[in-house]
């Protein structure tokens, strides 16, 4: 009977995160969902997000009451077709036994890091079977840009995400903040990591990062997602740019995050507080600012790779959220015969906003 | 994994990666370096709460262990500072500042002032304080108002350790004197704090809890007694927003004010001595600048004006506790 009982688990968003709330159902017992139905909001104390149904089918039953928090992994709900009857359902709810909260030593996923001819990078790795997928963060990002696609990509193969150089926990003194330092550091992290060839997923900065990765070395990459990609046109948002490498305080620096999402109120304290913790970190003002300038100085984007990519013959697809403040959705169309696709009431961070769709064209792409 | 540390260990880290970084860096005190010179085992102590433990072994050249005078190496580091070095002395407690007074308020605090901006004086005067320790009423003391009052002087007093390990490294590379104290019933708490060094900048207040209700602002040890109380009142639904100083001088009260502005009242929480505090001034100042916005009295919690009793049931009543300072938002909530 229970396998046609599919559960709703309380998401694990991140290595630190233990517990959430459960801030609010969006459906009710009785609805028939469908995978990426928006079916309730969950709040840890680092974000808070919708969660998109993995699984489609009759809602059966909301074990989990709004406002309550519970461990990573608890059972929330419960999907099953009315074939199975509410005695099955309510034996398996009974019969499902409730993680406890992960205790601080908990040898779950971790961050690694690779002493690099380039210095110390931090990346972290979800091990699987096939050719494996390389996550690529944005300008003054890092690999927690990719907390809510990580995971979801591992369930088809292997899948890495690093901080760039001057980025995240990576090595902040680079001699040359500039692309050719960050191509170099993601084929460094490749050799090391024994990665011959690679699905190169890249956001914003990182994916301009990925297609000149690509572009240098055509051998090592299997395909090419470029999401909300840096390097397909001219024009950038130079007051996010420049507001984010100029801004001291979190004052300063709020309005300017709200540029990255459609939903506005994605952006919370802890976010900015991250943030400003990162840029506070000795040598990434000086970082940021030259990389700013290598890249967009002038307001403008400096490189373009568009060229190089219709050169290029592995497969190529272009994400872009419909509402991106920072670079011109309009981008999306210059790469011949890539694989396009826009995605409604999402910003710049598309990955973030509308992760399950977003999961599932990477994942068609594997 | 993100990495927890202690406060103390914070410091350690902290001093640490600057003298590191700058070999001017140095730092003079009691027993920082333990044993060292003695029979027995060399950097046994590192203070008298091992906050330096192992910086002697590292940086021989750059810890110097004192005689039992703050009065001589708080004005030999003085000194120092302006002939170039950045020395940190190391008062074990605030308390004895008294004896130094001169070498702080006159020399310290007044060269650049007095010397038409040709002097520099980068010196980080260290000291642990605070009550709550069973250490007596000589040994307590929260001087914070006390170094504030001078002007030539900043003055830092952390709640955390992200933020001890972040100001430290300012106030060393700062230019100017910078009294840290550290509360020393915060020495054990732990918090993430990244390996790599950082600077906060001073005179920009924490805004640790937002809330719409009550804003209570307050500094060091007090900041958690002060989310105690905010977690209390959450549940009879009083939203209260808690701004943490972290320095006095420079005092953010641009935060201050916006935040009255919105939720109309105030609670001051020091723990120094009631007259002429870090709560009288922000009063004093939020009366004055945002007047218009208050919707109830300030309200000011603070122990008795009486000096710090050993008894350890009279100091448990002296602190201000969560639940008096709780009584003070409701009775701002009740006005």
């Amino acid at each position: 009977m229970s396998d046609q009982i599919i559960p709703i688990l309380m998401p694990k968003w991140g290595l630190s995160m233990r517990v959430g709330t459960l801030a609010a159902w969006h459906v009710e017992a009785g609805t028939d969902i469908t995978p990426g139905d928006e079916i309730m909001d969950v709040e840890t104390d680092k974000i808070a997000n919708a969660v998109e149904a993995a699984d489609g089918g009759l809602l059966r039953r909301c074990v989990g009451q709004a406002g309550e928090i519970y461990p990573v992994q608890a059972l929330l709900g419960v999907i099953a077709p009315s074939s199975v009857t509410d005695a099955e359902v309510d034996a398996y709810v009974d019969a499902f036994e409730m993680p406890e909260v992960e205790e601080e030593e908990d040898t779950g996923p971790s961050y690694e890091f690779a002493e690099l001819e380039i210095g110390k990078i931090r990346y972290t790795e979800r091990s699987g079977d096939g050719v494996p997928v390389v996550l690529i963060h944005g300008f003054g990002g890092d690999l927690d840009n990719w907390l809510f696609n990580i995971d979801a990509l591992a369930e088809k193969a292997p899948v890495y995400a690093l901080d760039l150089p001057g980025h995240g926990q990576s090595v902040k003194a680079v001699a040359n903040p500039n692309l050719e330092t960050m191509v170099s550091a993601v084929i460094q992290l490749m050799d090391h990591l024994k990665l011959e060839k690679a699905h190169l997923v890249g956001h914003s900065m990182g994916g301009l990062v990925a297609a000149q990765t690509g572009i240098s070395n055509p051998k090592r990459v299997a395909s090419l997602s470029l999401i909300c990609s840096a390097g397909l046109g001219d024009e950038i948002n130079a007051e996010y740019i420049d507001g984010f490498v100029f801004a001291a305080n979190r004052k300063e620096l709020k309005p300017k995050l709200k540029h990255l999402f459609a939903d506005e109120s994605l952006v919370n304290r802890s976010m900015v507080d991250d943030l400003l913790k990162y840029k506070r970190l000795d040598g990434v003002q000086v970082f940021l600012d030259a990389l700013r300038d290598n890249l967009f100085g002038s307001g403008k984007q400096v490189v373009n790779v568009i060229a190089g990519l219709d050169a290029l013959e592995c497969p190529q697809q272009v994400i872009w959220g419909e509402a991106d403040a920072v670079i011109p959705q309009a981008h999306a169309n210059g790469i011949n015969g890539a694989l396009v696709t826009i995605v409604a009431d999402a910003g710049h961070m598309v990955q973030m906003e509308e992760s399950s769709r977003v999961n599932e064209l990477l994942k068609d792409m594997l | 994994m993100a990495r927890t540390l202690s406060m103390k260990d914070a410091i350690n880290e902290a001093i640490d990666q600057e003298m590191g970084r700058d070999p001017t860096v140095i730092m003079m005190g009691e027993d920082i370096v333990g044993g060292a010179g003695a029979d027995g085992e060399d950097d046994a102590w590192g203070g008298v709460l091992g906050v330096t433990k192992g910086l002697f072994a590292k940086y021989p050249n750059q810890m110097i262990d004192t005689p039992l005078s703050e009065s001589a190496y708080v004005g030999a580091a003085v000194g120092a500072a302006t002939c170039g070095l950045r020395p940190i002395a190391e008062l074990m407690f605030v308390d004895f500042l008294g004896v130094c007074f001169d070498q702080i308020f006159n020399q310290a605090a007044k060269f650049r002032y007095m010397f038409g901006g040709k002097a520099e004086t980068p010196v980080v005067i260290r000291a642990m304080c605070g009550a709550g320790f069973r250490a007596a009423a000589q040994h307590s003391q929260m001087l914070t108002p006390i170094v504030t009052h001078i002007p030539g002087l900043k003055v830092v007093c952390p709640s955390n350790a992200y933020d001890t390990k972040g100001l430290l490294i300012q106030a060393i590379r700062d230019n100017d004197p910078v009294i840290f104290l550290e509360h020393k019933n915060l020495y054990a708490s732990e918090c993430d704090v990244p390996e790599e060094p950082y600077a906060i900048p001073f005179g920009e207040a924490n805004i640790v809890r937002e809330g719409g209700d009550v804003t209570i602002v307050t500094y060091g040890l007090m900041v958690q007694n002060s989310l105690a109380a905010a977690d209390m009142l959450k549940k009879e639904g009083i939203e209260v927003e808690v701004i943490d100083l972290r320095t006095l001088s420079p005092i953010d009260m641009d935060t201050v004010i916006e935040s009255v502005e919105e939720t109309g009242r105030l609670v001051c929480v020091d723990e120094a001595s009631p007259r002429c505090s870090i709560a009288t001034d922000v009063s004093a100042c939020v009366a004055r600048d945002a007047f218009k916005s208050l919707k109830a009295p300030i309200e000011m919690v603070t122990p008795p004006h009486s000096p710090v009793p050993f008894s350890p049931a009279l100091e448990d009543l002296y602190i201000p506790s969560p639940d008096k300072i709780a009584a003070a938002v409701r009775k701002t909530m009740e006005a």
